[in-house]
């Protein structure tokens, strides 16, 4: 057991470590128990902190349609940051690379008519 | 403690003290104001907060924007009859300790606009205010006179006893009443358990 004392210091260490951690943590709650009497309220536990009273439920629903409209806003604001640097270098580009880009344009044409055949692009 | 056997003490080289003392030196050293300007009195609060006047110097320059981390409310400026309901509640979501620093004529007694039919006539009939600071506005020292003023103050507080502040006192209320909105006036137009004024007694002599 010649490593056995070696581990025993990291015991020591861990103590130390925790009373460190807790005794500060435990006198700040005496401390509050003796001198800072709680004074909750309504209005002093109220959610709201400017001053105002919070009107209306704060539970607000969103209609399902704006998540749809975003989602396919999103997709084809992503489509033109690949989409300008394609033309920016369009004329350097081998064959395969317009195919390739082709495809990938073609591949988001098709969601765009598939969410259009679904009435996505239609407010309800 | 006695006195001459601290300063006797304090000769030899040891520094004695109280929990109390530690505890008023600590608090009053690190005095947070809310962030909070309502009118032109702000404009000196703000110019005390900066390099030329650094209130920084009196441990109160952490300026917060939330009341739940501020210990000092300073009314800086006009108080509205319509703003007057959100500065008590305001006042209200603040922790204990907390302090009321009147600054200027406005916030005092509603200043050069006390005839008119909007404004406040002093937040003292809402809140308990425990530093008037006159002046119009008050100069960014005067604003730092009436920080040392509080920091005073705070010093001489008693955690126990019959004199201990209100905000160690489990009887005391935790909230004050916000006024609401009235026809021509707030209601209640004052809280009469923070508004006392002095009654003026004069004999028919006179």
């Amino acid at each position: 057991m010649a490593g056995a004392p070696s581990y025993l210091f990291l015991a020591v260490l861990a103590a130390v470590a925790t009373v460190f951690c807790v005794t500060p943590l435990v006198l700040a709650r005496l401390w509050a128990r003796w001198f800072a009497p709680p004074k909750p309220g309504p209005e002093k536990n109220a959610p709201y902190e400017c001053g105002l009273p919070s009107p209306g439920e704060t539970g607000v629903r969103f209609h399902s349609g704006y998540y749809l409209y975003a989602l396919a806003f999103l997709i084809f604001d992503v489509e033109m940051l690949f989409l300008l640097p394609f033309a920016v270098a369009y004329a350097g580009l081998p064959a395969g690379a317009v195919l390739a880009m082709l495809g990938f344009v073609l591949l988001l044409v098709e969601g765009l008519v598939w969410a259009w055949r679904k009435g996505v692009l239609e407010w309800q | 403690m006695d006195e001459g056997l601290r300063s006797e003490l304090s000769k030899q080289g040891v520094f004695t003290t109280t929990l109390q003392d530690l505890y008023n030196w600590s608090r009053r050293n690190s005095m947070w104001p809310l962030n909070f300007g309502l009118a032109c009195c702000a404009i000196e609060m703000i110019a005390a907060s900066m390099a030329r006047f650094d209130i920084a110097r009196f441990g109160a320059e952490v300026f917060r924007p939330s009341p739940r981390q501020a210990d000092l409310m300073i009314v800086a400026g006009t108080v509205t009859k319509k703003m007057a309901p959100l500065v008590v509640r305001l006042y209200n979501q603040m922790p204990e300790p907390k302090y009321v620093i009147a600054m200027g004529a406005c916030a005092i007694s509603g200043g050069p606009f006390k005839q008119g039919y909007n404004v406040l006539k002093g937040i003292d009939r809402y809140l308990p205010v425990d530093i008037h600071i006159p002046g119009c506005p008050p100069k960014p020292e005067a604003l730092l006179h009436g920080l040392i003023q509080l920091q005073q103050k705070v010093a001489a507080q008693s955690l126990t006893g019959e004199d201990r502040p209100r905000s160690l006192r489990e009887d005391a209320p935790a909230e004050f009443p916000v006024p609401t909105y009235g026809p021509y006036d707030l209601q209640p137009p004052h809280n009469p358990e923070v508004w006392r004024p002095p009654v003026v007694v004069r004999d028919a002599a006179g």
